[in-house]
């Protein structure tokens, strides 16, 4: 079979973590060995660190149309994610009932299923199903929320497959009956425009590596006004709001970025949409029994997640390896868990092609010959497993008589 | 990413005897698409009863298909007699090692040779006709027996790594538990089995500890004069005081550090820490 060793890489595994934009870089690496001032200093030096924080706090909040008061610095995604259901369920300790999906990343899902361990109380979790596309659905929801609903958390797209959630009307659904609304949208940020006045969101998370920041910084929108219980105490950083040092380097770099996703944005919705579209239109054309997971429209535009029937997505992945092409699957193989991605079970997926599965996630770094590269490949990877698979022959024949 | 070793990642990318003996003398099928690996292996048996020829259809991740094409170079030219005695850990040897979590691959392998014996002989295995204990991956206690005790397994997690049952919804887990145990007590050379629960309320763990205190540590301290008494159980902090001329003992400490807390540790908690209460 295939044995050529590349060099060239062709990265489309953007929703797992992006490359740090050269700008990103050169804007960091003076406050590594030069200005490592501490911000709370009261010396001059230390000083002009603080100005740096406060621009890139101005920068990310001009991103999402919030005011830099609204913007806390956090460690990463996680962190947002379990600082704002926390925050919610301690300062509303009487209320035990809270809503979210069947598709949310591990960082809210395991979160909301231990909270028994952290906080001591149970709490009901009511997990809204997902249709075949990977659509909420609504009727449920609006039922889900009662006068027990502590907070609402639901993602605003999906890692996986790249759906795109009804946030605006969602959050306004929970606002009518005073319940608190968080979503991770730690995909979304920088993907899709945002605009905070808009949406009635208290609670939104933001990681820095999805958008070209390094990995280990994020932030946690909390909307004037909140009730607010911080995750981590310490000093009387992010307004005592969150304790800790604040790694300086990284929130440079993050503000830096988020001012280069808006002037992407555009770039991101039509070209790297294109090279999407291109693709996947040219995989489920070249490649019989292929499968689009996910809604085709309600999407962001970076996002394809295809599954190969009969075929399964470790091997695919690593035969792609070879090649120099990075995708990620939701096969179980992939996970060292015995079972296929919860988001893919949840839309019912069937397991000939939930094991099967490849996410392609592209960024404003992927180009035309990147995805002619894919397509020159990719279907005779396919084409080459499935001849090796017990399950192929049988099945062709079947469909042929 | 899988640190996968050079044998496995050349057996994969370069797979030996890929495909389908037609009019085999023997086929035999494991897994399934829903289990997310499964082989056919086909042989051609010559009338010395020995492999002539072996082939194999893998779906799966790497190391499947690296177990199935290890597996059918290695079982070739080999008589049957020598193929029935193949093992799982010869499999994985022969890729150099897998990873604890991939074994149930090498498994697989196993199991398709045997599967392919049998139908070559006209037996039924006895494998598929235990209980079904894993829903998930229709594995069954036999099976799972099996792997406990040739492949010494001694957990939950190890069982799983190699057969795949309790991977999934969970629900297996306490079964499995006691398939593990019923293995020990049937071998002949038993590890000392380790009754403690794994968990406790707080109520069975103090009962516990008040059972070890008085039918173990108690009659000790007795030939010595001494006696112990239960203060407090606090999480896993146990006060005790001790009584007579162990109280007046100035080697008190060290005989709770070292004999009550030994104790106790083996055999209600590993966690317990054993303090003696201040006068
Ligand atoms: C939807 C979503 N939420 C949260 C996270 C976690 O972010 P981080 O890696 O910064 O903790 C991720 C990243 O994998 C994600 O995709």
């Amino acid at each position: 079979m295939i044995s050529e060793k590349t060099d060239r890489i062709v990265y489309m595994d953007n929703n797992a973590t992006t490359r740090v934009a050269p700008e990103v870089v050169e804007e960091m690496l003076p406050f590594f060995a030069e200005y490592y001032g501490n911000p709370s200093s009261m010396h001059t030096f230390g000083g002009q660190v603080g100005q740096k924080i406060t621009e890139a706090r101005q920068r990310i909040a001009a991103l999402i149309n919030a005011s830099p008061e609204e913007i806390i610095f956090t460690s990463c995604g996680t962190e947002s994610d379990s600082t704002a259901i926390l925050s919610a369920v301690q300062s509303l300790s009487d209320k035990r009932h809270i809503v979210t999906t069947r598709v949310e990343h591990p960082a809210v899902k395991n979160l909301c299923e231990s909270l028994y361990s952290i906080s001591g109380h149970k709490h009901k979790v009511t997990q809204i199903p997902v249709d075949k596309y990977g659509m909420l659905d609504l009727e449920k929801y609006r039922d889900s929320l009662t006068d027990e609903t502590a907070i609402v958390s639901v993602m605003w797209a999906n890692n996986e497959t790249g759906v795109i959630f009804p946030i605006k009307k969602m959050a306004a659904m929970a606002r009518e009956r005073g319940i608190l609304f968080h979503t991770d949208a730690v995909q979304a940020v920088g993907k899709i425009p945002i605009d905070m006045t808009e949406v009635p969101v208290d609670f939104l998370s933001i990681s820095g590596h999805k958008l070209h920041a390094p990995k280990g910084v994020g932030v946690l929108y909390v909307r004037k006004g909140t009730r607010f219980v911080p995750f981590l105490f310490g000093g009387h950083q992010e307004q005592g709001r969150r304790g800790g040092t604040e790694n300086v380097a990284s929130i440079i770099g993050m503000g830096r970025a988020c001012e280069l996703v808006a002037a992407r944005m555009d770039d991101e919705n039509t070209r790297v949409k294109a090279l999407r579209d291109r693709l996947e239109e040219g995989l489920l054309q070249a490649v019989p029994r292929a499968i689009l997971n996910g809604h085709k429209t309600e999407r962001l535009p970076n996002t394809s997640n295809v599954s190969f029937e009969f075929v399964e997505g470790e091997s695919i992945l690593l035969h792609l390896d070879r090649f120099g092409v990075c995708a990620s699957s939701g096969s179980a193989c992939t996970s060292g868990s015995l079972e296929p991605s919860h988001v893919l079970r949840a839309m019912g997926v069937p397991f000939t092609a939930a094991h099967g599965s490849i996410r392609f996630s592209l960024s404003v770094y992927n180009t035309d010959q990147d995805v002619d590269y894919v397509l020159e490949h990719l279907p005779k990877i396919i084409s080459d497993l499935r001849a090796m698979s017990p399950f192929w022959q049988e099945t062709v024949t079947e469909k042929a008589e | 990413m899988w640190e996968y070793t050079d044998e496995v990642k050349e057996h994969f990318l370069n797979p030996k005897n890929v495909g389908e003996i037609e009019n085999a003398d023997a086929v035999g099928e494991v897994g399934s698409l829903a289990c997310g690996d499964a082989l056919k292996l086909t042989l051609k048996i010559d009338d010395t009863e020995t492999i002539v020829d072996a082939k194999f259809k893998t779906f799966g991740c790497a190391s499947a298909i690296a177990s199935s094409s290890a597996l059918t170079e290695m079982i070739k030219g080999m008589p049957l007699a020598e193929a029935e005695k193949v093992t799982n850990e010869d499999i994985a040897n022969a890729l150099g090692g897998l990873p604890k979590e991939k074994m149930h691959c090498s498994v697989m392998g196993r199991e398709a040779l045997e599967a392919a014996i049998a139908d070559y002989r006209g037996v039924i295995l006895p494998m598929a006709e235990g209980e079904v204990v894993c829903e998930c991956f229709g594995v069954t206690d036999l099976e799972v027996k099996r792997a406990v005790k040739e492949s010494n397994l001694t957990t939950v997690e190890e069982v799983t790594n190699f057969t795949k049952a309790g991977g999934g919804c969970g629900k297996c887990h306490d079964r499995l538990e006691e398939l593990i145990q019923e293995v020990r007590e049937e071998s002949p050379t038993p590890a000392i089995p380790d009754q403690r629960p794994k968990r406790m309320t707080n109520i069975q763990k103090i009962k516990l500890i008040e059972d070890v205190l008085e039918k173990e540590v108690r009659p000790n301290l007795r030939k010595d004069g001494g006696d112990i008494e239960l203060i407090d159980v606090d999480g896993d902090f146990v006060t005790v005081s001790l009584r007579g001329a162990c109280g007046s003992c100035l080697k008190s400490q060290t005989t709770i550090k070292e004999y009550v807390e030994k104790k106790l540790r083996e055999q209600v908690l590993d966690s317990l820490v054993v303090e003696e209460a201040k006068a």
